[in-house]
């Protein structure tokens, strides 16, 4: 197998915060547009999906994804260090957000 | 790959804007609202409707814009809603005796912008309601609650005997004021940065003629002519704390925009400010993500908290009685007449506190009593109060509907079955009334989220001390709460417009442009220097070393030579390689100035208050009577002039003793 090595600086902060899913991105920048703290760039290439130029500055409001046209072409997530765990009432199991075989999502929508 | 893990030395992509430094527009309007947040859009929709030529400067983008940006779940003060059992005059008598209040969160308020706001709050609900925002159970997926009304389908929160503040379906809030700013034809000028405002002859303590600003995509520059300015930019967040590696930056709870603009302009324009003093400590990134974890209060009122062995934790009511009960938690206790709100953060006055966890609960975690970490026991609590906390208070407040409802349902939480753990706080801390996600920071890190600033000070007609100049939201003396925002927006959009008709058309001065397109240029004509990173890990550094937790003298004023120095020096040699970056850098220029007011404001106070979180070393004295006052503070003629006012100025000459007579005399209704 062949590997290639590059430089790369460290990242700014220990999170991605934003991800684009190159597939389902349809560019068509509302995400860039509505960001607060302008974190989102569009790619000179019109037909890439936006960089996520600035990750150490988002708020993670979730506004990019709220106002996405196309279901799950941007995942907003909280690092490591910010997921918590839930424990079931009933079994006493103990769940968290990220873990390896996570139980079924719960597709109840909010109220509103 | 993503911009952050490109190869060093790889050819660099070009910035995707059109760079326009140096470039001007100009721009006339009645009213300039500078801000596009809560307040900021309430008194542009109502300057409109009052036939005035509006214009709306954001630093972000106005859809979602501000600490209100990502939703809403409670109205408070909603006094005048249909099923309150008190008027506001009622409620302002009832709480006279309270020398902490008439504001939130404790002492030292601003009475005029609280009265105000319990005489407009249901108003503004109700305007959000033709706007598009649902402020009912318009789907009956609460019927039979305790906390709804049959009749008009509203649902409250905290009190439900006295019913005033109201849980509202506000996920959409910014969304639908936008619409409606798009419908009056409010000019909105988004991806601009106000940098400096305009006076009469290019002096400070003028009249306010408008202001400048950099778009931060492109460079460009404006010039926002008006005949009324109304700040609506909050304050300087993120002063004190601040960490590349901690979410957010290390910021606070609140709009990480929220850099100070506003304040630093109107400092250098002469503007009066008071309680600049005033701070608290902070997590900034030792947090978990806002009414994320388990909890007792706030969103999350008020859930049965376990320990880790499922052993249930007391409540009580404000007077130590335990709680058999449920919905006692959410009923006035015996002899109580009033409710305000949830205790958090800070333990209010006992006559209008509500339930709460058992106050020695922090003795009994160290004894062995209770063990950590703690769940909230959403599975317990009756169907309704469950899904409200997990459904529609966490799915619709700033922040959750993505970040916490979407992200937890996603990942397999159901409230129905699953209880969320409440993250680990030293026992200390754990056993205190503060929202719990909002965790424990190093202790010379401060802030001034939630009411715990100072700001702008202003009249009956939330007009500051320069003419032509009103502010309004957390711009105000701190003031902080999104109905705050909301009714004293749409206050100051009557009188901002009912002066804006009536004044003299604002003449510019070109001086004054060229003098701050060199300042705000400069970073971007630098050929190398340091990042604005640097300059405001360096400011945060200076803040916490001498402008801490305890203050005195000596530290303050080798503070203020601090940040002199930095100015002539890093401050001059910062580097921005786009309009994105020099925003940021504009950014650290503005903390820098606040970062000086808050010193000035801070020699002044010759004492200490808990209220304030104010302590002095060499002034260890703890609310001694003659202190009981505003100490107001601005720049005159480049020297900083100090002043006070009574506690209580709004009823005071030039105004009368009475909160009812002001309002009427004022409020244009």
């Amino acid at each position: 197998m062949e590997y290639n090595a590059y430089l790369i600086a460290n990242p700014a902060t220990p999170c991605q915060s934003v991800v684009i899913d190159p597939e389902l991105c349809t560019h068509c920048r509302t995400c860039v547009n509505v960001c607060l703290t302008d974190v989102m760039v569009p790619h000179p290439d019109k037909d890439k999906p936006p960089i996520v130029l600035y990750p150490d500055e988002c708020w993670f409001c979730g506004s990019c994804v709220e106002h996405c046209p196309e279901p799950g072409a941007i995942r907003m997530e909280h690092p490591l260090n910010q997921r918590i765990g839930w424990k079931r009432k009933a079994t006493g199991e103990y769940f968290r957000v990220g873990m390896h075989n996570p139980p079924p999502p719960n597709t109840r929508p909010p109220v509103g | 790959m993503p911009a952050h893990n490109a190869p060093i030395g790889a050819s660099t992509l070009k910035w995707p804007y059109p760079i326009r430094y140096e470039e001007e527009t100009e721009v006339t309007a009645d009213v300039l609202i500078l801000g596009g947040g809560i307040s900021g859009c309430h008194a542009a929709i109502n300057a409109a409707k009052r036939g005035a030529k509006v214009v709306i400067v954001e630093k972000g983008a106005v859809i979602r814009s501000g600490s209100g940006g990502a939703g809403v779940d409670h109205w408070h003060n909603a006094f005048t809603n249909p099923c309150s059992k008190y008027t506001p005059d009622e409620v302002t008598e009832l709480t006279a005796h309270i020398p902490e209040y008439p504001s939130f969160p404790e002492g030292y308020g601003a009475g005029h912008i609280t009265y105000i706001e319990r005489m407009e709050s249901w108003e503004a609900l109700c305007d959000m309601e033709k706007m598009g925002m649902k402020i009912r159970d318009v789907d009956d997926q609460f019927v039979g609650a305790e906390f709804r009304d049959e009749k008009t389908k509203l649902m409250f929160a905290y009190d439900y005997d006295n019913k005033h503040v109201i849980r509202v379906q506000g996920a959409n809030v910014k969304p639908c004021l936008y619409k409606e700013l798009k419908r009056l034809k409010v000019r909105i000028y988004d991806r601009v940065m106000a940098t400096g405002l305009l006076t009469e002859d290019g002096h400070s303590g003028s009249r306010v003629t408008g202001a400048m600003g950099v778009n931060t995509r492109t460079g460009a520059f404006y010039i926002f002519k008006a005949k009324a300015t109304v700040l609506a930019s909050a304050q300087a967040l993120r002063l004190w704390s601040f960490s590349t590696e901690l979410q957010g930056l290390a910021g606070e709870h609140d709009d990480p925009n929220s850099a100070g603009d506003g304040c630093a302009m109107a400092w250098q324009a002469g503007a009066a400010f008071t309680l600049m003093e005033r701070s608290m400590p902070v997590a900034g990134g030792f947090r978990y993500p806002a009414y994320g974890t388990g909890n007792a209060h706030n969103t999350w009122f008020a859930c049965t908290m376990v320990d880790a062995n499922g052993k249930e934790i007391p409540w009580v009511d404000q007077d130590g009685r335990l709680l058999k009960t449920v919905s006692q938690r959410y009923r006035l206790a015996p002899g109580q007449q009033l409710i305000l709100c949830d205790p958090a953060p800070t333990p209010l006055h006992p006559d209008i506190c509500g339930a709460s966890l058992i106050p020695d609960l922090s003795e009994r975690i160290m004894k062995g009593e209770f063990a950590l970490p703690f769940f909230a026991d959403l599975p317990s609590m009756p169907e309704h109060e469950r899904r409200a906390i997990f459904g529609l208070m966490v799915g619709n407040e700033g922040k959750t509907r993505v970040p916490i409802y979407g992200a937890y349902t996603q990942a397999g939480f159901d409230p129905d079955k699953d209880m969320l753990q409440a993250n680990v706080l030293s026992p200390m801390l754990a056993g205190m009334f503060i929202p719990w996600w909002s965790g424990a920071g190093p202790p010379q890190w401060r802030g001034v989220s939630f009411g715990y600033g100072g700001g702008l000070i202003v009249d009956w007609d939330l007009k500051t001390n320069l003419e032509g100049l009103y502010a309004t939201g957390n711009q105000v003396m701190g003031a902080c709460s999104h109905t705050i925002a909301a009714t004293s927006g749409r206050y100051a959009g009557r009188t901002a417009s009912a002066y804006a008709l009536n004044a003299q058309e604002p003449v510019i001065h070109r001086k004054q442009i060229q003098q701050e397109k060199a300042r705000v240029y400069r970073p971007v004509k630098q050929k190398d220097g340091i990042g604005w990173k640097e300059l405001q890990a360096g400011l945060s550094r200076v803040m916490q070393d001498y402008c801490g937790e305890y203050k005195t003298e000596s530290l303050l004023k080798t503070g203020l030579e601090w940040l002199n120095s930095i100015r002539e020096s890093e401050a001059a040699h910062v580097c921005a390689r786009n309009p994105h970056e020099l925003m940021r850098t504009l950014e650290c220029m503005s903390r820098l100035t606040v970062g000086e007011l808050i010193m000035h404001a801070s020699l002044a106070r010759k004492a200490s208050s808990p209220r304030l979180n104010f302590s002095r070393l060499d002034y260890p004295q703890i609310d001694p009577p003659e202190w009981n006052k505003f100490i107001t503070t601005r720049m005159q003629n480049g020297k900083v002039q100090m002043d006070a006012l009574p506690y209580n100025y709004w009823l005071l000459p030039p105004n009368v003793p009475s909160f009812k007579e002001n309002y009427e005399k004022h409020s244009l209704r």
